[in-house]
């Protein structure tokens, strides 16, 4: 195996890390301030896949374009969610709200398949096969913008969560709940702003999927079950932890799949996710709470 | 209790009476009960468009069977379909078929995945009720001594070895530019049986399997796999997988520009019209040996015809579970009665003749139609060529394909 092809290798781990992230990092958020798993983060990540995927067959409107449409329309999305359903089904119980989404995943797909059917779609557009050489590898153009954007992402929100006065809000909540009630905070926006947040990442991630990957009711699944393995191994809360977990995770992947072929290669990660949980159970960057 | 209550004897007398007088004309009009056909199919999880179009297949053809009064011999009885979802699991498709014995099924047709199929005809096994295969490929299928399994079509040792030989052919014809080759698979049944079979056949043409590599389903990224193919250099890069892999292969074999004679697939999941619909340029020079279609069938143009006016695409899995259906009716028509033994045995000795397929007439040993054969097709990036057999050919061979760096 020479150099070119580990080289070409850790590129290409880099870059589908980049992708975890992006989904992770939604994620991350939710569990943050939430303190629960978002199980709908799968099935909400589909329905921003169709939203792309339908902007552009049906209005022409280019991937990285509808950016400016995803975001905001899921961050509504989950705001009303949170507010409408999620919020007051839960009466505040960090169990029901599990369940709650759960529920919210199982509906989604299950809609989805109704209204969609069940084969998957892909989509081209000019740009879909430019490729770029990065050192020893050929990349495609896509995936080097996913990977740009979802670091710039993630920088972004970090900075959102330090600076503004809202991010200290859900940093208030995320830490301490009743005090930040006390403080005068109002809680429940909070949740909804945050899970908003949290959707919108989807939004986002979904824009920048769709000229690399395919659509379809499942491919949720595809993606969801590394997100939480990203989130859990980064530290649940913080960004940080999602970029570096995320590259961990895709490196890992890669490596496992070239060295070991792709089939066995998927155990690199559970391994990883152990080694990581016995030594630092919280995460690499979580707190130790 | 001692007591009795001459009212409620009374009561359940009338109602008898009441009913027997309301159930006479429906007796006088005797309409005989309509044959439960169990379908079971992906219509949901990995292998959702497979399923859906197998399951329209079969619908279609159920519905062309009740347009021309049903099956004569048993009174014009109609076909019923029943409609199952296995979610591209074997577990499910399990439990599919377990509920439509509940409902009285007197056949199921499925599963288009060889490792559903596998369970599913075990469990219809117990009941001797036929299960007709549509699609699944592995030769396990009908070779466990299951009587009530048949399968129309051909399964991956045939295909496998005329694929080899067409392989043979054509690379003879393009001044034999290959000489090794790299399997790519899907790690279940499918997958791995036919690679393992194409393994042991391709030195036999003088072409080296240098590598075998086996994938998830579903895979995320295939960067690393074209990597390796690239590291490997070799003149074809064989694949076997289903729908979504198989696109995310070949797109990544064509953008990291991996040069070969040909991207050759056998029983490959995504070469389809819906590849040259959606993605022309990864389709364009792709070969795959595969079931096709007589295109000198009117009947298969005018089926052809039905589907495209619905927006849909004429897909093998179509016309496979088509044919199935059109078989059942035909071995129902001998047998006169939807019995199971007594349509098991009609089918066991079908000679009927699939006019939209090039297969001539039925002849099943085991359970396996004998007379089934799969075709050779190259995709432009407008259409899709029957290469391969030469009698059914509606193009010549581009092999080796042009160099994509």
């Amino acid at each position: 195996m020479d150099a070119t092809i580990i080289g070409a290798a850790a590129i290409n781990g880099l870059l589908l890390g980049g992708i975890y992230t992006l989904v992770a990092s939604g994620l991350t958020l939710i569990y943050g301030v939430l303190h629960i798993i978002n199980f709908a983060h799968g099935s909400l990540l589909m329905l921003a896949m169709f939203g792309v995927y339908y902007l552009l067959t049906l209005l022409g409107i280019d991937p990285y374009l509808s950016i400016f449409i995803m975001v905001p329309a899921m961050f509504a999305l989950g705001y009303l969610l949170y507010k409408g359903l999620i919020g007051r089904l839960s009466s505040g119980k960090d169990e029901n709200i599990l369940l709650v989404t759960l529920g919210l995943s199982i509906l989604i797909e299950n809609l989805a398949l109704m209204f969609f059917k069940g084969d998957s779609r892909t989509i081209l557009v000019s740009y879909s096969d430019t490729m770029v050489e990065v050192g020893p590898a050929f990349v495609p153009l896509p995936k080097l913008i996913s990977f740009g954007v979802a670091m710039a992402l993630c920088a972004a929100l970090g900075l959102f969560m330090q600076r503004t006065d809202i991010g200290r809000a859900i940093r208030a909540v995320a830490k301490e709940r009743v005090g930040a009630r006390l403080v005068g905070i109002d809680v429940d926006q909070i949740f909804a702003i945050s899970y908003g947040i949290g959707l919108a990442t989807l939004g986002a991630a979904a824009c920048l999927m769709m000229p690399i990957f395919y659509v379809s009711p499942t491919v949720g699944h595809v993606f969801v079950l590394v997100a939480f393995t990203v989130v859990v191994l980064g530290g649940m809360g913080s960004f940080l932890g999602a970029v570096v977990g995320g590259l961990i995770i895709g490196l890992t992947e890669s490596f496992g799949g070239l060295f070991l072929g792709e089939s066995m290669g998927q155990i690199g990660i559970s391994l990883i996710f152990i080694l990581i949980l016995l030594f630092r159970p919280s995460g690499l960057f979580g707190s130790k709470t | 209790m001692t007591t009795t209550h001459p009212l409620s004897r009374r009561l359940i007398l009338q109602a008898g009476a009441a009913s027997a007088v309301l159930g006479a004309p429906g007796l006088l009009l005797a309409q005989p009960a309509p044959v439960k056909v169990g379908l079971v199919h992906p219509v949901s999880g990995f292998l959702a468009y497979n399923g859906g179009q197998a399951r329209m297949g079969a619908q279609m053809a159920i519905d062309e069977v009740n347009a021309a009064g049903g099956i004569k011999s048993m009174g014009g009885a109609k076909l019923e379909a029943l409609l199952g979802d296995s979610q591209s699991r074997p577990e499910v498709g399990v439990s599919e078929v377990e509920r439509m014995q509940q409902d009285g099924v007197s056949a199921y047709l499925g599963c288009f995945a060889s490792g559903i199929a596998l369970p599913a005809t075990q469990a219809a096994a117990k009941y001797n009720t036929p299960f007709l295969i549509d699609v699944g490929a592995s030769d396990l299928i009908v070779n466990r001594g299951l009587k009530n399994v048949f399968r129309l079509k051909p399964g991956f040792g045939k295909c496998v070895d005329d694929a080899v030989v067409a392989l043979g052919e054509i690379n003879k014809g393009g001044g034999g530019a290959a000489k090794t080759a790299v399997l790519v698979h899907e790690e279940s049944e499918f997958g791995s049986g036919t690679a393992k079979l194409l393994a042991a056949k391709l030195p036999g043409i003088n072409i080296q399997p240098l590598e075998t590599i086996k994938h998830a389903n579903p895979t995320r990224d295939f960067s690393n796999i074209a990597l390796r193919i690239k590291g490997i250099k070799p003149d074809l890069v064989i694949m076997s997988n289903y729908q979504n892999e198989y696109v995310l292969l070949a797109r990544t074999l064509m953008q990291q520009k991996v040069d070969v004679a040909a991207m050759f697939s056998v029983l490959g999941g995504g070469f389809n019209y819906k590849l040259i619909k959606e993605q022309p340029d990864v389709a364009q020079y792709m070969m795959d040996f595969n079931h096709w279609f007589n295109p000198k069938s009117a009947k298969a143009m005018a089926l052809k015809k039905q589907v495209e006016a619905k927006g849909g695409l004429f897909t093998f899995e179509i016309y496979l579970s088509y044919n199935c259906i059109m078989l059942y009716a035909d071995a129902l028509q001998r047998a006169g009665t939807n019995d199971k033994q007594k349509v098991i045995d009609a089918l066991a000795s079908s000679t009927w003749s699939p006019d939209v397929m090039p297969y001539g007439p039925t002849k099943f040993v085991n359970g396996q139609n004998e007379g089934a054969r799969g075709a050779l097709l190259q995709a432009s990036k407008t259409d899709i060529d029957v290469v391969w057999p030469n009698d059914f050919a509606s193009a010549k061979p581009i092999f080796p394909r042009p160099k994509m760096s």
